[in-house]
């Protein structure tokens, strides 16, 4: 009875039942230290050799309180707070965030300022799904693409750097447009970089996508359908791998995301490998949005008119974009004072992870590490 | 005790001194071989992290002397110095062996392994079996190990190994018995399980098995080249030591010298390995076309060849020292890489000596072709994903075993028609 979780845990843990050969279980316990939990996930696997019986997720060991943290900050000093969420796309949580203030005070970003945040938006998603891939390739065992995806996200990292002084954590935006101006020079160093990593897009494919031992480790690997995706709230390239169409920046464009001409990869089995062709496109359909917001982009004014002190009226809002990693959501609910009465988010990982279980089930102990790393979930992102 | 210790030295004695029964020139080859091995296992640690670190844009170790060449010292040190941990719950005379064991069935397998002629410390009638039934113990060290730790992923990870092992030796042997069927052709019938009867019956034959009966030996040969990957778990089947899933496979719990002995084991695995797969179908210790380009003058070229090597890779150290940046810090590093390269010069000059020249020939060209191999895993690991277990099995029992059957009914034929 120490552990608090066998009590409550759909496992069984301790019951003893025979399988072939009469045979016990095994009961593996993977994380919250493994090098394929992308953090500290812990899973408890219940195992007839090499297949999966049944797994469970524990969580939570990089909660930090961050909604509560928002009952005590006001609304700008809370901003910073939501990069560390998803921290491998801050820019987004950012993005989000702002947005949801800003429609709470019905205040509207300027164009300018939007174009900037779709910019700064959609180099992050690529720079997230680089990531992805290359901890997703690395789990799979082929060593290499890791350390090609993190000598391109240094890139973006650096253009991140230059505009606001940050490489991860950006905290680029401010409620009511953004804070800084773009430097001499922005335009042309996102164009030199789209123009680079197109090419090294290529690069990945050819190491994997034809692959056959990648091919064999993700094919019919975590079928998942889009049935099972919209009952269980998973979004996201997971959402659009199983042939749902839905992408919130065209579902319900935000920022100036109804601007620009872009395409929503989907696939059609719902599996890993349908998943890894999924973001590979949606990384082009990025440098295609990019490209047009730097071609397109207005001159103007950065910031609305939002008062010093921001103190929205009594009421609630939800507001969600589109995240890398699925639906990003934020609700606030205001009682007219300078701090938030209750910040909830709803995180894309968190939702996704819920998942596993049903993707994992019948399949062998391998199909675990790749199944997570498809899901592409942020620890940081799934306990908040 | 004198004549004894000279009598092999005999110019008549054309034999192994296992062979010649001369106990003391057999104890000084195993010296020979044993430090050989664990030095190309010390090297083998630097080149795999540097051609690893190059296939991924990254530069590799830098910091523990130039280039980062005492990195291997350093490792070798630190693993020394740690904790001895034994978990709790442990079988820990079972655990204590697994080690030594896997060490002493790959050790044993050098016995036979003919780096020239003369070159080995014995030859058996039985080599090429005694080699397969030593190699297949390690099997019992990595079952013994995972079995002792007492812990979920080391258990998970001897299985996995045993039982892949165990079907890759099934195509292994096949692809094998494929290259003794061709040593069985000539003018008697008799074939040969002799390490050095095999690299032999290459020579009288005028071909490498490799390009016997083309392309079968080709086939048998490329089964055994990816059997033995399987063997050695290197990836892309390095499933039971699979970092992503079993964090360390069956040397999860192991650490400090005793880790550092499953290393030494499969490093030296793969060498062993790789030596079969030289002696059997890419002519062991003979040079590249030893009938074609007979002539002196192709001896004397092809004599030249370990000089130039050394020469060629003290050429490349001279350069890296040349390139060093010129501060005071890299100085002393510049003059280190420099001191390194002038040693590998000499040993260059060396070799250019007529006596040395000659008598270094085979080894040369034996660990040049082993070489190919080693770079091969590495290239291998940095390439490919790693296979899933039932895929693994897959690949063993459905791919390999049919073709390795195949060639060997084939090669059968075909010695028919040309016996």
């Amino acid at each position: 009875m120490n552990d608090p979780n066998s009590a409550v845990s759909p496992l069984d843990l301790e019951a003893k039942e025979s399988t072939f050969l009469d045979a016990n279980e095994l009961i593996l316990n993977m994380g919250p230290q493994h090098p394929a939990t992308h953090g500290v996930l812990r899973v408890i696997l219940k195992l007839d050799g090499e297949k999966v019986l049944g797994l469970e997720c524990i969580i939570g060991y990089l909660h930090r309180g961050v909604e509560k943290i928002a009952e005590n900050r006001t609304y700008a000093m809370f901003n910073p707070y939501v990069d560390r969420m998803d921290y491998v796309a801050a820019v987004s949580n950012g993005l989000g965030y702002c947005e949801a203030v800003e429609k709470l005070l019905n205040v509207e970003a300027p164009p300018r300022a939007n174009y900037i945040r779709v910019i700064l938006a959609e180099l992050n998603r690529i720079a997230s799904h680089q990531l992805w891939l290359g901890t997703h390739a690395l789990d799979i065992g082929a060593m290499t693409p890791l350390f090609y995806t993190f000598r391109d996200r240094e890139e973006i990292l650096k253009i991140f750097e230059k505009y606001c002084g940050a490489r991860l954590t950006t905290h680029a935006f401010r409620i009511g447009g953004c804070q800084y101006e773009t430097y001499d020079g922005f335009e042309q160093d996102v164009r030199k970089f789209l123009d680079f990593v197109g090419p090294k897009i290529d690069e990945y494919e050819e190491l994997l996508t034809t692959n056959r031992i990648w091919v064999r480790r993700t094919r019919d690997v975590g079928v998942i359908s889009g049935k099972d995706c919209i009952a269980l709230g998973v979004t996201g390239p997971v959402l659009r791998a199983s042939g749902v169409k839905w992408d919130l920046r065209k579902a319900q464009p935000y920022a100036t995301y109804k601007d620009f001409d872009f395409e929503i990869p989907t696939g059609t089995n719902g599996d890993t490998y349908d998943r890894y062709l999924v973001r590979m496109a949606e990384m082009r359909q990025s440098i295609r949005i990019i490209r047009q917001a730097v071609d397109g982009i207005p001159s103007g004014p950065i910031m609305a008119k939002v008062p010093k002190v921001i103190k929205p009226p009594v009421g609630e809002i939800y507001h969600s974009i589109e995240a890398p990693k699925g639906e990003l959501g934020y609700f606030i609910a205001s009682d007219g004072s300078t701090q938030p009465y209750r910040v909830r988010v709803r995180p894309p990982s968190f939702v996704n992870l819920q998942a596993l279980d049903l993707m994992c089930k019948d399949q062998l102990v391998a199909d675990v590490i790749a199944v997570i790393g498809t899901l592409d979930i942020v620890l940081g992102e799934v306990d908040r | 005790m004198l004549n004894y210790v000279t009598s092999y030295l005999d110019k008549n004695v054309q034999v192994t001194p296992g062979q010649a029964g001369n106990l003391f020139w057999a104890l000084v080859y195993i010296l020979c071989v044993f430090g050989g091995v664990s030095l190309v296992v010390v090297c083998m640690n630097w080149l795999e992290r540097k051609i690893l670190a190059h296939m991924q844009v990254r530069i590799g170790p830098m910091r523990v002397g130039p280039h980062g060449l005492l990195q291997p010292i350093a490792d070798a040190l630190k693993l020394i110095l740690k904790e001895d941990i034994i978990p709790e719950g442990a079988d820990t005379v079972v655990f204590w062996f697994a080690p030594l064991i896997i060490l002493l069935a790959v050790f044993s397998v050098y016995c036979v392994i003919p780096f020239g002629p003369t070159h080995a410390i014995t030859d058996m009638n039985i080599g090429l079996l005694f080699m397969l039934g030593v190699s297949s113990l390690g099997v019992l060290g990595i079952v013994m190990a995972g079995w002792a730790s007492n812990s979920h992923y080391p258990l998970i990870g001897a299985l996995r190994s045993s039982a892949q092992m165990v079907s890759y030796e099934v195509a292994m042997g096949l692809a094998v018995v494929s290259a003794v069927l061709m040593t069985s052709l000539n003018a008697q019938g008799t074939g040969t399980l002799s390490m050095i009867g095999i690299v032999q019956a290459q020579q009288s034959q005028h071909v490498w098995f490799a390009f016997k009966f083309f392309p079968l030996g080709l086939i048998a040969f490329v089964v055994f080249a990816i059997a033995m990957v399987a063997e050695t778990n290197r990836a892309p089947f390095d499933l039971p030591e699979a970092e992503s899933e079993l964090t360390a496979g069956f040397h999860t719990e192991y650490s400090g010298l005793r880790w550092s002995l499953f290393m030494l084991g499969e490093y030296a695995g793969m060498i062993a390995v790789s030596s079969i797969a030289t002696t059997l179908w890419l002519g062991g210790w003979m040079r590249p076309f030893p009938n074609l380009l007979r002539a002196p003058a192709w001896d004397m070229a092809f004599s030249l060849f370990p000089a130039l090597t050394f020469f060629g890779l003290a050429g490349l150290t001279f350069y890296g020292a040349a390139r060093m940046a010129k501060t005071s810090f890299f100085r002393l590093q510049a003059m280190g890489l420099a001191g390194f390269g002038g040693v590998l010069g000499l040993i260059g000059l060396i070799l250019l000596l007529p006596p040395v020249r000659t008598g270094i020939q085979d080894i040369y060209w034996f660990v040049a072709k082993i070489a190919g191999f080693l770079y091969l895993f590495i290239w291998y690991r940095a390439t490919f994903p790693r296979y899933r277990f039932d895929q693994l099995m897959k690949v063993g029992w459905k791919v390999l075993l049919p073709v390795g059957l195949g060639v060997l009914i084939l090669t059968a034929a075909a010695g028919v028609v040309a016996g």
